[in-house]
């Protein structure tokens, strides 16, 4: 059982760490129309994350793959019941992905115009999919004990889809917001700052609103109850949240954003801890739900998953570190105006 | 149309889609990696702007086969997710191991090989290149491996009613992959050498930057002419390896119906309507197909007929593709040697350079054609032996998958000519 345990808390801090990643970038894609507002500020936000999207991006593919790998009913269930969000998420990513490319090699404002609107809605939506999605998994999605699907996208917008879909959008913005501070000087970079400072009492609001809503709409509460030890997780979260907007005062931007990342990490395990054992809790029939008894891989394939995560993944966030504090630099003049920028 | 026919029409659409760009990045990486070796070993800068102009298309393509494989590391959940929950104890650990071995090592190194030029010493800088291509080439090696499990699933055992991993090193030593392995890493290597050959081909015909580009072509000449070799002798030891582990794939190659020993090989062929024979057969070799399968000229081989109708692969798509295919396999070693021959004084042979480019879609054409072998010959398996297609897909709306394969339709319609458009124009406008 405690490798079960171990690759239930894996898949969770998997998924974690891609919305701590991809988080930043996300946010700052939705905030992208509303903050530059000429040729070189939107210039400055495609290079604070053109190096980065990518990087973040495989922790998505890697907490897919964990999924798979770990607990393939699971992986099954949850991408063909939510089939139609997961393939908007897609598309829209990768769209994202071609308007860092492709913005800047033809030279005319139609084109570029066509491609800020991509780098937006390729954001966006999925900040606001993956919100809904992941608060109906915590809520417990419509399926029956063959994997059959009984919902759909309009009934994925309930309330607490919505407000879970709204809480992802305006943290990530801060988040954003909050990078987009450290990458860059003069103006901008206090403008970044003002707009953190500006989103966080409605960070504050939404995280709020979720963790009542929650109570009211789910179970996650209930491991919380039988262990109350397990509140430090959401403690954390609202401590760290709190910082933000400490650090910000104080001008200590990089802690700020740390602090935030700390607080989406909690936000993502609380839920995740909360639904344990299940992994894909059903709204329609308790039995069927998928959990980490019915639904893991035979040991063999966990052990040997296990020893690859734990070489594996320490040292990619060695290198990846790595990598982000030597492309950490301000995006200025200088930047802008070399062979590679976008 | 079913779920199940509506998920096989997008796999193919997205996998192939996925499929134009793998190859360039497979080779086109190493042969960056190789270029920037010479900068660094000779420190002449005629080398750096090379590897900063290939690079730069490089990337355009590179970005298309991150974005495109995206949706196939899902489309098992969403399309196929009775095959997932089937296999996932063995084929979703190596897509796993697959995303934390190379992805990360490959959008790491990448960037910092792209924005990096400044932040550090050539040697890291040159490092980087060779890190993208190990790690995009080991990437292909995982996605391999697990292809090669639902072709000859091994190193299992069977636990209610699912395959279980019982031997791991059985599963990544898999013969079945290791041919399929050495067979596309040769073919793609192949197309990056023909795609840097067709390129300054271009350029030469125009007289611009001579030097830089008559360097490019000579290294590419000699990459193009090793791995059309390799890829020929890979090809024909894969087609042993399907004789062996997949008789029925292997007929169906050869529109081969009656099982027999001394098998002649028909140069002129054509299956007929009933998928029950030959309605063409002419110009045989004598013991030729014996000899291609089993190195022997008096082997056996099954031929359809003793293989239950339902078991037996699409014939005519597979065999036309196995028979192109060949004869793209037979004509590129043949060019490659012309190429290594002519490489000291490409420039005066002005026709042969106007031609060039045109030739840059052959060795992608054959990858595909070698595909649709591959996994239509498999049919109607889709784990070998285990699980056929019919019982894999997701039980989800048929609207659904009509909706979304329309999606990506749209979608890789516009990236893909948007991705031609520019490299044709990157590649044209030279470097800086
Ligand atoms: C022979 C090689 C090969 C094959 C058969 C496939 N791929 Fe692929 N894939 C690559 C070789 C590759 C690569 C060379 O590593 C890519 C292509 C371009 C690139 O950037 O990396 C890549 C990218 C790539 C990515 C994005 C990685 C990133 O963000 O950096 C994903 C998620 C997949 N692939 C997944 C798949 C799946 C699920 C496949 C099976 C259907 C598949 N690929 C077939
Ligand atoms: C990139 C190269 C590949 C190409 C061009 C390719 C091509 C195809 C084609 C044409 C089909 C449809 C066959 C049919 O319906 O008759 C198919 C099906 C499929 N392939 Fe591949 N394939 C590739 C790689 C892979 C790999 C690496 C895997 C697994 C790791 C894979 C798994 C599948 C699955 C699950 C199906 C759907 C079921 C089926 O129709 O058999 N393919 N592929
Ligand atoms: C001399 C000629 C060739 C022979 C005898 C040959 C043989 C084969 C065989 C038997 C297969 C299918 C076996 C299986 O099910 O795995 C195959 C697949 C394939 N071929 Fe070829 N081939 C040749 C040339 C080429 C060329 C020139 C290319 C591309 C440039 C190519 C690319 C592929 C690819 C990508 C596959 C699918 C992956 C695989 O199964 O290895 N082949 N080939």
């Amino acid at each position: 059982m405690t490798l079960e345990l171990i690759w239930f808390l894996l898949w969770g801090v998997l998924w974690s760490v891609y919305f701590v990643l991809d988080g930043f970038d996300l946010g700052l894609g939705t905030l992208f129309p509303f903050f530059a507002k000429n040729e070189r500020e939107k210039r400055v936000l495609y290079n604070t994350v053109a190096p980065f999207w990518d990087g973040n991006e495989v922790w998505l593919i890697a907490a897919g793959g964990i999924t798979f790998a770990a607990f393939p009913r699971a992986y099954a269930i949850m991408f063909s019941a939510l089939y139609a969000p997961l393939l908007i998420i897609l598309f829209a990513l990768i769209m994202r992905a071609a308007s860092f490319e492709f913005r800047n090699k033809v030279d005319s404002d139609g084109w570029r115009k066509m491609w800020d609107v991509f780098q937006f809605l390729g954001n966006f939506i999925p900040a606001l999919l993956f919100g809904v999605a992941f608060a109906n998994i915590f809520q417990g999605i419509p399926f029956d004990a063959d994997g059959v699907y009984y919902g759909s996208i309009i009934k994925l917008l309930n309330v607490y889809g919505i407000i879970g879909g709204l809480f992802f959008v305006i943290n990530f913005a801060m988040h954003g917001a909050m990078w987009l501070s450290m990458k860059s000087d003069g103006e901008i970079h206090d403008r970044a700052i003002s707009y953190a400072k500006k989103l966080w009492p409605f960070t504050v609001a939404l995280a709020v609103a979720f963790l009542a809503a929650t109570g009211f709409y789910t179970d996650l509460f209930a491991n919380y109850q039988k262990n109350g030890v397990l509140l430090v997780i959401p403690a954390i979260g609202v401590t760290a949240l709190l910082m933000v907007r400490i650090f910000l005062a104080g001008g200590r931007n990089h802690l700020a954003w740390i602090s935030n990342a700390i607080s989406i990490f909690s936000v993502i395990m609380f839920g995740v801890i909360g639904m344990f054992p299940k992994l894909l809790p059903s709204s329609l029939d308790p039995a069927a739900s998928v959990t980490v008894y019915n639904g893991a891989s035979s040991t063999l394939t966990l052990q040997i998953m296990l020893g690859v995560v734990v070489v594996i993944i320490p040292l990619v966030l060695l290198y990846q570190l790595w990598a982000v504090k030597l492309l950490m630099h301000v995006v200025d003049d200088k930047v802008l105006d070399s062979d590679e920028s976008y | 149309m079913d779920v199940v026919m509506l998920s096989r029409i997008q796999f193919a659409v997205t996998v192939f889609f996925h499929f134009i760009f793998v190859p360039l990045t497979l080779g086109l990486s190493v042969l960056l990696a190789i270029m920037e070796t010479m900068y660094v070993r000779t420190g002449n800068e005629m080398y750096k702007r090379m590897v900063k102009f290939w690079g730069k298309l490089f990337i355009i393509n590179f970005t298309l086969g991150v974005v495109t494989g995206i949706t196939l590391e899902f489309q098992f959940g969403t399309n196929w997710s009775r095959y997932s929950e089937y296999v996932g104890d063995i084929f979703g650990s190596l897509l796993a191991i697959e995303a934390s071995t190379s992805f990360f090592l490959e959008s790491t190194f990448i960037a910092v090989w792209f924005f990096g030029w400044e932040k550090v010493s050539k040697r890291v800088h040159c490092m980087c290149i060779w890190l993208v291509a190990l790690a995009s080439n080991m990437s292909a090696f995982w996605i391999i491996m697990a292809n090669a499990f639902m072709q000859n699933p091994v190193g299992y055992k069977m636990v209610d009613g699912k395959p279980q991993l019982a031997d791991f090193f059985a599963v990544i030593t898999n013969p079945y992959g290791i041919g399929e392995f050495a067979h596309t890493v040769s073919s793609s290597w192949m197309v990056g050498g023909l795609f840097v050959i067709g390129i300054s081909a271009w350029h030469l015909v125009r007289k611009n930057e001579m030097e830089l580009f008559k360097s490019s072509f000579k290294i590419a000449s000699i990459f193009f002419l090793i791995f059309s070799l390799t890829t020929a002798a890979a090809g024909h030891h894969q087609g042993q390896i399907a004789a062996k582990y997949q008789p029925a794939k292997l007929a169906a190659m050869e529109s081969h119906w009656e099982t027999g020993t001394n098998v002649p090989m028909y140069l002129l062929t054509w299956p007929n309507a009933e998928n029950t024979g030959n309605a063409i057969q002419a110009l045989p070799i004598p013991g030729a197909l014996s000899i291609l399968a089993y190195n022997n000229p008096n082997a056996e081989v099954i031929g359809l007929n003793d293989i239950p109708a339902e078991d037996r692969p699409p014939v005519l798509p597979t065999f036309i593709s196995f028979r192109l295919m060949v004869a793209l396999g037979s004509f590129f070693p043949l060019l490659g040697i012309a190429l290594f021959v002519w490489r000291k004084k490409i420039e005066e042979k002005t026709f042969v350079l106007k031609v060039l480019p045109w030739l840059i879609p052959l060795p992608y054409i054959a990858i595909m054609l070698g595909w649709t072998v591959t996994e239509v010959g498999r049919q109607p398996w889709i784990v070998h032996k285990l699980l056929r297609t019919s019982e894999a897909a997701s039980p989800i709306e048929a609207s659904m998958v009509v909706w979304s394969i329309v999606a990506f339709t749209v979608i890789y319609t516009f990236l893909g000519l948007l991705d031609i458009y520019l490299l044709r124009k990157y590649a044209m406008k030279g470097p800086k």
